[in-house]
């Protein structure tokens, strides 16, 4: 049925124990981002050494798919560097407009996320840590 | 699980209105003999928007059959009957709301313009030289409560910070009311408008409003009320309420999108500046200026939204035709078997009054934490309509701590069978994420 395709066990996971949860020093960035239909919101700081992300620590209210997808984020970023980091963005976020086949090579357990492209109402949900992490990597001087 | 149907002794009012005959109510919506996701349509979310009787769909694309023309310009038939139409709606909706007179009731786009109409009457007074009723500046106060929807919070603010002005509001008590215990302080010499909701969109609450008015008079201040989520569900009159202004909308009183109403004083409407400029608002136009229509043409510039008020007018006869008061006493019914209902979830917190006194069928609540977007989503899954997330009142979140809230907004269409599978599908939400 659609619905467990939504609530994939991964993401249930994820949500229930966010893996990276909570602001930790030191930052080069940090941003809010709010999804201003929900209220949903993210503070969310990104930490980078040379050319790579060293951390991505995050702190936020919102659904499981929000949550678990912040958690989702903090693992696949941590240890990439910023190029790679922005193209794993980039394959995510056309994987959840409907653009792009699942992944899992470039995203790991993001692809858990592919059934949101059917609810348009949540695709915000999924993406508003991704699109903090981009903002907040931008602003950090990483790219 | 079930809670049981609530008896309403004998001698009690109801008795005294026709008891509503939902079966016969729901065959005139076409759109509750759809499917969502497998699952009967059990739609709670009229606070939002409602749906449309058949009734109402056959008078608006009867009009656009036989009757299109445009309004208050043409000498032809279908002009003529076009303007009679669209006068006859402004005519019907001045009785449904007790209006002494037709003049009195001003279409806009929604509910929103209807508000930001009042106060863009002060900001243009106030830059206009205009009466001194609505000119406004430095040590003047404008009050609203933090219970309002945004739309009647936002325009408050944007006339305060470009007019100097002062916004202040009512709080919120424990018991989710108004806290009046600060109203004689609060409406004071300063006041010049009240502007309050009369039943919240979040918490269900139905605010008591004779004390504030009385107070409003003493200080010589204005006093409107937003009746979007209670022109739909109870009598309303203007003369009773002894207001100033009254906004609704159309589209949450089974009429459509795209209209809606500003009931405002003779006097007052008469001592407003133009608001938007344009055809039909004008008497003379000379290129060095012009001179304007009285109110309520004054007030309505350009092709109104002709179809959108006889689509209105036809909704109030079918209200009217249902009765108002059984309309109100069924909702209230309701209101008592959902509140029991939802009591027998377990982990579930309501937001707003317990008991159905002063309250109307909007009910918002919180499960266990579950966030109100994943609520939502597997209840649609069991083709149950809900709304999730802060309802455009996001100082109450605030004021009650949570960023969301899932809301069941209950309507004349609604039965104690859509409660029952709302139950069953909370249960359904807690097994997905306990």
């Amino acid at each position: 049925m659609q619905l467990e395709q939504l609530y994939q066990d991964i993401i249930l996971d994820h949500y229930k124990k966010p893996r990276g949860r909570g602001l930790r020093e030191p930052y080069g960035a940090q941003v809010r981002h709010v999804n201003p239909t929900c209220g949903d919101e993210i503070d969310l700081r990104v930490h980078v050494v040379g050319d790579t992300v060293a951390d991505v620590s995050y702190e936020g209210m919102g659904c499981s798919i929000s949550q678990a997808s912040a958690s989702v984020l903090h693992e696949l970023m941590v240890g990439r560097t910023v190029t790679e980091a922005m193209s794993i963005v980039d394959s995510f976020t056309e994987m959840i407009g409907g653009r792009a086949e699942p992944d899992e090579d470039t995203i790991g357990d993001g692809v858990a996320f592919a059934g949101v492209a059917k609810y348009p109402a949540r695709v915000k949900c999924a993406l508003l840590a991704w699109m903090a992490f981009k903002d907040a990597s931008v602003q950090a001087g990483g790219s | 699980m079930t809670a049981s149907p609530t008896v309403i002794p004998p001698g009690m009012p109801q008795y005294d209105v026709p008891a509503l005959d939902v079966d016969k109510v729901r065959a005139d919506f076409p759109i509750l003999d759809r499917e969502v996701n497998g699952h009967r349509l059990v739609y709670l979310d009229s606070g939002n928007t409602s749906q449309k009787p058949r009734q109402v769909l056959d008078v608006m694309r009867e009009h656009f059959e036989l009757h299109n023309g445009n309004v208050a310009r043409s000498v032809h038939t279908l002009g003529t009957e076009a303007t009679a139409a669209y006068e006859g709606a402004r005519q019907k909706v001045a009785a449904f709301i007790g209006a002494p007179s037709a003049d009195e009731v001003v279409f806009t786009k929604n509910a929103t313009e209807a508000i930001n109409l009042v106060a863009y009457s002060f900001l243009n007074a106030t830059v206009g030289g205009g009466d001194p009723r609505f000119r406004l500046g430095p040590g003047d106060e404008i009050v609203v409560s933090e219970m309002e929807h945004h739309s009647n919070i936002v325009p408050w603010q944007l006339l305060c910070e470009r007019t100097g002005a002062t916004l202040r509001w009512f709080g919120i008590t424990d018991q989710f009311r108004l806290d009046e215990s600060t109203l004689d302080e609060l409406v004071n010499e300063r006041t010049r408008l009240v502007s309050l909701v009369l039943a919240s969109n979040i918490l269900g609450t139905v605010n008591a409003t004779s004390r504030i008015r009385q107070r409003v008079r003493e200080v010589g201040a204005l006093f409107m009320l937003d009746a979007s989520q209670a022109v739909p569900h109870r009598p309303v009159n203007v003369v009773d309420y002894d207001v100033d202004f009254l906004a609704f909308t159309g589209h949450k009183m089974c009429g459509p999108t795209g209209i809606g109403v500003l009931y405002g004083r003779r006097e007052l409407l008469e001592a407003m500046p133009p608001f938007l400029g344009g055809g039909s608002m004008i008497e003379t136009v000379r290129m060095t200026g012009s001179t304007y229509m009285p109110p309520p043409a004054r007030f309505e510039a350009g092709t109104p939204p002709i179809v959108e008020a006889v689509g209105l007018g036809a909704a109030v006869d079918y209200l009217s035709g249902l009765g108002m008061d059984s309309i109100a006493w069924y909702e209230k019914q309701l209101t008592v078997y959902a509140l029991e209902a939802l009591a027998s979830v377990p982990g579930l917190r309501i937001f707003g009054p317990h008991m159905a006194v002063g309250r109307g069928g909007t009910i918002s609540f919180d499960l266990d934490g579950v966030h109100p977007h994943d609520v939502g989503q597997v209840l649609d899954a069991q083709g149950v309509q809900v709304r999730v997330g802060h309802h455009c009142a996001r100082p109450v979140c605030a004021r009650f701590g949570v960023p969301a809230m899932t809301r069941v907004s209950l309507y004349l269409y609604n039965t104690t069978e859509d409660i029952d599978v709302l139950v069953r599908g909370l249960e359904k939400v807690r097994g997905v994420f306990s």
